[in-house]
């Protein structure tokens, strides 16, 4: 059973809590998260701001610093050599949490201009990755950076490993990002709003960028995204969130065409592309309540129009449950919803 | 077909230029960033135009050259107020401010557009007190009635922005565009910034101040599927310039522009069943270094010797249908 789910799945998250120690008291902006990333899928976590789908990723690299902490749960890497590295376990300094970072598993940030370092050219950066997690020499790493540059789709890329990131366009430079994230081959690609600050054009340049890769390389995606059209396009399984929980987990096409949890479903019905035009959007009541007061019950209830007094409103979340085959919703009244 | 209501707006061959200039000592202008390009357009009173586009598209800057928030390089601004036709774009600013409570701005950032240190009771009455319209309780009073309209409470003019989401603070840049009941508003990027189950309560509050105040929006955006359900027509701008204006129906249904079909064609529609189709390798026009002819032909599938030599003017090409490109002219012109 062990080894099976060491196969099928790259990543395994299990009840994962990060919290933020502040004055106001414990943040829990990750509290209690399970997923895993099916073995050369795309996984997409998508949610509103501070939904924690970020937090969620940066765990997974360990990058959470002070006042935040990994309160508990386990995340665990099953490379496709060697042992299952449990990630959370590891020292801070530990050799193979550096063997981890930007070795298996890699990471695409929002704004590529400042996850590049403005003083140093675009070639140093690609070969100082490579020359830190391969044992190649340094003309061995000028030539895998040259080929993977032209494989993200950058022209004259002999030329380009001498250019500096402000030379490049924001297009040009998120595809430096991603060469530099997959020259390394890594098990496992966390892609954090990858096209959120670029245009709808490069957008959709990048998102081809990013599938055309993913399948050539069988490199494990976990994006991401705000944008449930950007999760339509390029995600095959879903993870939705909501205040610091998963709501609701399904692969993309009966979780956007069915939605079963209530927030899933207000949240597609007030996308503008879905309505007719000028129709009023239905629009979810009020706003994300703030970390320091989470409701009791199920966490949406005061925005939810299904709640009923009693049984939303009280004790603790709702757990994520499978409804249906492949489908988890937490919601205590899933079955019954019309 | 009613008759044409005189426009309230009607710009005509607007263009804003930004000087480069040498470096060295004598700092000589070698060129001009063409920003905005003989833009023309009309608005009607209480419709919404829509003008959209990607990044230095020139949509924000011909919509700042519109209010004369930046001063124009050539070009016509009229717009109708108190039953007389005036040319923005020709007045001093002295006769310009009695105009300023007929055209009134929402900005895209909730957060950078509020002054931190007033109440949102101050930012909202601020017009007001501005033209000299109302004071004391009297403006308290509009202050308050504005402020449910858009959905707050009267007594969150007591409070400061930081106390308001972001849903809530761009509610109450709202309030302080349309409290002195203008004409036109100009929205840049008005829903941009907000999650999504809060960008759809503020559009729907958009919608509903239009239908109560009869005011007319230009809606600045980039997002084709917000303009879709908002606009009534629609402006598509790349490098500087109009490609195409048409009814938002007519515009979805039958884009004519190879960019306005690239521009659909790459929005990722949040159905998994519509695949994505996308064609336009490269990238956007730089306004500094356009290319001869039509800007967009370098990226364009169907560019043929004319395009890389002269650039197509915007030609109607139906009844309120027009289009930059030669693909469309159609006629045997040279």
């Amino acid at each position: 059973m062990a080894r099976n789910a060491e196969r099928e799945f790259v990543l395994e998250i299990d009840d994962l809590k990060t919290y933020f120690d502040s004055e106001e008291g414990v943040l829990r902006a990750v509290d209690g998260v399970t997923f895993a990333v099916k073995r050369g899928r795309i996984l997409a976590i998508v949610g509103e701001s501070g939904c924690g789908k970020s937090v969620t990723a940066y765990s997974v690299l360990r990058l959470i610093q002070k006042p935040g902490r990994i309160a508990g749960g386990s995340i665990r890497l099953h490379p496709r050599q060697g042992p299952t590295i449990d990630i959370t376990a590891l020292d801070d300094k530990a050799e193979a949490l550096y063997a981890v970072r930007g070795g298996l598993i890699s990471m695409i940030f929002q704004e590529p201009m400042t996850a590049l370092s403005p003083v140093h050219t675009v070639g140093n950066q690609i070969c100082e990755a490579i020359l830190l997690h391969q044992d190649v020499s340094e003309r061995e790493a000028e030539e895998a950076a040259i080929a993977m540059l032209g494989k993200v789709g950058i022209p004259g890329p002999e030329t380009r490993l001498n250019q500096y990131p402000f030379e490049l366009s924001g297009g040009m430079r998120q595809r430096v990002v991603i060469a530099m994230a997959l020259v390394c081959h890594p098990e496992l690609l966390i892609a954090d709003e990858p096209t959120t600050a670029l245009d709808v054009t490069i957008q959709a340049q990048i998102l081809g960028l990013i599938k055309d890769l993913q399948r050539d390389l069988g490199t494990s995606v976990l994006l991401i995204t705000h944008d449930l059209g950007v999760v339509a396009q390029t995600a095959e399984d879903v993870a939705v969130m909501y205040l610091g929980r998963i709501v609701e987990q399904a692969a993309v096409r009966p979780l956007m065409k069915q939605p079963r949890h209530p927030y899933t479903r207000a949240l597609l019905e007030s996308l503008p592309s879905l309505s007719e035009r000028h129709a009023r959007l239905e629009s979810i009541e009020g706003s994300v309540p703030a970390l320091t007061a989470i409701p009791p019950g199920c966490p949406f209830h005061p925005r939810c129009r299904f709640a009923v007094a009693g049984r939303c409103d009280a004790g603790g979340p709702p757990a994520l449950r499978e409804v249906a085959p492949g489908r988890q919703v937490a919601c205590v009244r899933a079955e019954e919803l019309p | 077909m009613t008759q044409q209501p005189q426009p309230l707006l009607d710009v005509r061959g607007l263009s804003k230029f930004f000087p480069i200039y040498s470096k060295g000592f004598f700092q000589r202008a070698v060129g001009n960033v063409k920003a905005v390009d003989r833009v023309s357009l009309r608005l009607f009173p209480g419709e919404t135009l829509a003008l959209v586009g990607e990044s230095g598209s020139g949509k924000t800057t011909a919509a700042r050259t519109i209010l004369r928030a930046l001063e124009p390089t050539a070009g016509q601004v009229l717009f109708r107020a108190n039953g007389h036709t005036v040319d923005l774009a020709a007045l001093r600013e002295r006769q310009l401010k009695p105009l300023r409570t007929r055209m009134q701005m929402i900005f895209q950032d909730p957060f950078s557009s509020l002054n931190p240190r007033m109440t949102v009771g101050d930012i909202v009455g601020e017009p007001l007190v501005i033209h000299g319209l109302a004071r004391g309780s009297a403006l308290r009073d509009r202050v308050a009635d504005m402020l449910e309209r858009v959905g707050l409470k009267a007594h969150h003019a007591m409070r400061y922005p930081h106390a308001f989401s972001g849903g809530q603070r761009q509610r109450v840049g709202v309030a302080r565009a349309l409290i002195l009941r203008p004409s036109l508003v100009i929205a840049d990027e008005a829903v941009s910034a907000l999650d999504v189950s809060v960008q759809a309560q503020v559009i729907n509050l958009l919608e509903d101040l239009q239908q109560e105040f009869h005011v007319a929006y230009l809606f600045v955006a980039h997002d084709l599927s917000v303009v879709k359900h908002i606009a009534d027509r629609v402006a598509v701008m790349y490098a500087g310039r109009i490609v195409e204006l048409a009814d938002t129906d007519a515009l979805f249904d039958d884009p004519l522009h190879p960019y306005t079909r690239a521009l659909m064609s790459a929005v990722p529609y949040p159905d998994p069943d519509v695949k994505m189709r996308f064609q336009a390798p490269g990238e956007v026009a730089d306004p500094a270094a356009l290319p001869p002819g039509c800007s967009f032909h370098p990226r364009c599938s169907q560019c043929f010797d004319r395009c890389s030599q002269e650039p197509p003017e915007l030609r109607e090409h139906a009844p309120g249908r027009f289009v930059a490109c030669h693909l469309q002219d159609g006629d045997g012109s040279p």
